[in-house]
């Protein structure tokens, strides 16, 4: 046992935890945030281990301070997170519009929960299209990640960090509650999936010593400056989709039907794939890891020759217009489900029975 | 006496978008000059707030972030943290710190950040073209106030945050000024540089309210502007340290 | 008496005259008259703050402090009494 830990250094947490040791990890200077469920467990943590490590923790006075505490650390330099659930990241938008607008790296947390509304706690997808829209105002989008398992919780949020950094731009990692919530073996170690070079922070504010001011801004009066400046973030979100589109596929050799679904939800589409395979239906699961930039080109290449292609989720129906999008002309079947509402294996395997 | 006054080298040589007697391009003056007088631009971080005065970095001449309207201390709160080192300052307005971001004005004084706070209080929303600001005096015609602003009818009162925030803890420094004569501009400089050196200190939260004009929405010529200040605003926001 | 206090100062002051707003505060405050509006106008098209000739600054600072557009400087100079 103390042989095993050693190596593989795995321990048993839940989500929220993992994510938050996963951001210390990954080198989160700066942590600020609020209490909601399902996420407290988060805050928490950080407020236990960021201070002994010499880093910063604030428990802020709402959601929007929160945010822009987060803009602040990040425009010093450091590597900042926050995290929430649905109706805080609602609030959050504000910043993050604002994060997107300054280019300014960040990772968000959101452990989402049912809506709209105050909701529920229970878990819900329901955010797809805030997550994935931009959510605030402007024309931007945040890179957004969801994480089917502890473990890959833990993974994405060390990701989340080089990306946001890398493009300078704000990272969403969009759990749920069962994720959140939910124990399982998790390996901490620091793993160095992004490969490409992080540029130097010059940009940073640390006094002008030796250089002239740097401004932070997202602000641009003069005309035609801000159309420039929306160029470039035009360039930034087709290198982003061109770069960082993120999949996985669970025994999709040979199927007819292709089942895409994303965090939680598709762990129960794998069971339902698991029993439709041994009743010898050809059946496959195409799970998204990135939500947005969509992995349109691995679904695009995994639905060649499928008949039809079901999505499920924990919503009223918010991927599957992405899906539809990539697959032009393909019969797409939905399965959907919210306010705390989960679509079971049985009923996967039902509709998949009764669309042959 | 002194000798020669020449202008602070945190402060760019440019023209400035300002109206003709605007109070703004005085505090940006002693702001750079407490700063050069201290020697530390190049420690220094601004935030510069959402309202006319949100291109100051266009005349500072040291690093300085936008922050969305209201939450200039909250942002001031991220960086200070992580650069303890920095000197890192707000300059606010009153419907920026006094309304929409009051929340985090309050949070970040009780909380006794070890910022230094410039508040701008010219009693109205001067960029969007006048509308009732928290400081608005009783009486005052405003475009969202036009029959003048009366708390019986809901309105609400001038809001005194000053002396509101004075009775926090982690407070250590409040006073307010008015830029309305050349005393007024010294004493308004004497107060920043105070609450500059609090902040090198670490003395915790610091806070100079500005008494400061805005001819062109209140409709007066800069000179009658000067004497509105003195006439009505002191009446109702009195000068002096409130809390050190 | 020590030898500075044997010495006084003359003082020019320097008005930026395209950064001038013609706000009048400057010539409001002066109080020996030293700042008049000019009858001409700046870049910007509008009459702006001027030093008199035949007067003589005093060094109080006033203008220096109210202008809102940083457009004066003051500059002393040391000179003899006797001069």
């Amino acid at each position: 046992m103390e042989k095993n830990k050693t190596k593989k250094n795995k321990v048993l947490m839940a989500g929220n935890e993992a994510m938050a040791e996963a951001a210390i990890r990954a080198g989160c200077g700066f942590y600020a945030g609020y209490p909601i469920t399902p996420q407290n467990e988060l805050i928490a943590y950080m407020a236990k281990k960021m201070k002994p490590r010499n880093r910063v923790f604030v428990q802020a006075e709402s959601e929007l301070a929160a945010i822009n505490m987060v803009f602040g650390a990040s425009a010093a330099g450091v590597r900042a997170m926050t995290s929430s659930s649905s109706p805080g990241i609602s609030l959050k938008q504000e910043g993050i519009s604002y994060l997107a607008g300054a280019s300014l790296p960040a990772v968000i947390i959101n452990v989402m929960r049912g809506g709209p509304g105050l909701g529920s706690i229970e878990s819900s997808q329901s955010d797809y299209f805030q997550a994935t829209r931009g959510g605030g105002h402007g024309d931007y989008f945040t890179l957004t990640l969801a994480p089917w398992s502890v473990d890959e919780a833990a993974r994405l949020v060390m990701l989340a960090f080089d990306l946001a950094d890398y493009y300078r731009n704000p990272t969403l990692i969009l759990a749920d509650a069962i994720i959140g919530q939910m124990m399982e073996p998790v390996e901490l170690i620091l793993r160095k999936e992004f490969k490409k070079k992080i540029p130097k922070k010059n940009w940073a504010l640390t006094g002008a010593k030796g250089r002239s001011p740097n401004i932070i801004r997202s602000f641009f009066l003069k005309e035609g400056l801000l159309e420039t400046y929306n160029e470039y973030l035009r360039k930034k979100w087709n290198n982003i989709r061109k770069n960082e589109q993120r999949f996985s596929t669970y025994k999709t050799d040979k199927n007819k039907y292709l089942i895409v679904a994303y965090g939680s939800q598709a762990r129960i589409v794998r069971e339902a794939v698991d029993i439709l395979r041994k009743e010898n239906i050809k059946v496959g699961l195409f799970r998204p890891i990135s939500l947005w930039p969509y992995p349109e080109k691995g679904l695009k290449r995994l639905a060649k020759g499928v008949k039809k292609v079901v999505v499920v989720e924990q919503s009223l129906g918010q991927m599957v217009e992405d899906v539809k999008l990539a697959l032009p002309g393909k019969e797409v079947v939905f399965l959907g489900k919210a306010g705390g509402g989960i679509p079971q294996a049985k009923e996967i395997i039902n509709l998949i029975k009764r669309n042959r | 006496m002194k000798k020669s006054f020449l202008l602070p080298k945190s402060l760019k040589n440019v023209d400035t978008h300002y109206c003709s007697g605007c109070g703004h391009g005085i505090l940006h003056r002693l702001v750079a000059q407490a700063i050069d007088e201290l020697n530390i631009r190049e420690k220094t971080i601004g935030i510069a707030p959402v309202g006319c005065a949100v291109i100051a970095y266009n005349y500072w001449d040291f690093d300085v972030s936008e922050a969305a309207h209201g939450r200039a201390l909250a942002v001031a709160t991220g960086i200070k943290r992580c650069r303890p080192q920095n000197v890192v300052f707000t300059y606010q307005g009153d419907g920026d710190l006094a309304s929409i971001g009051i929340a985090e004005t309050l949070h970040s004084a009780n909380r006794g950040e070890n910022l230094t706070c410039i508040f701008v209080n010219n009693a109205c929303y001067g960029m969007t073209g006048g509308q009732m600001a928290p400081t608005t005096l009783r009486g005052q015609k405003t475009i969202t106030t036009p029959l003048g602003r009366d708390p019986e009818s809901g309105d609400g009162w001038p809001l005194k945050l000053s002396e509101v925030l004075s009775v926090l803890d982690g407070v250590c420094f409040v006073a307010r000024s008015s830029m309305s004569n050349p005393q007024g501009v010294k004493e308004t400089y004497q107060y920043i540089k105070r609450a500059f050196i609090n902040q090198i200190e670490k003395k915790g939260f610091s806070l100079v309210e500005v008494l400061s004009s805005c001819p062109t929405i209140w409709q007066k010529t800069p000179i009658d502007a000067l004497r509105w200040i003195e006439d009505e605003m002191v009446k109702e926001f009195p000068l002096g340290v409130i809390k050190e | 008496m020590s030898v500075k206090e044997q010495k006084t100062f003359c003082f020019q002051v320097k008005v930026n005259r395209d950064k001038c707003k013609g706000c009048q505060l400057c010539i409001f405050y002066c109080p020996v008259g030293y700042l008049v509006l000019s009858s001409r106008l700046n870049k910007k098209g509008v009459k702006f703050a001027e030093t008199k000739k035949d007067n003589e600054c005093i060094g109080c600072g006033f203008c220096y402090l109210i202008c809102p557009d940083a457009c004066i400087e003051i500059h002393g100079k040391e000179q003899d009494k006797e001069k």
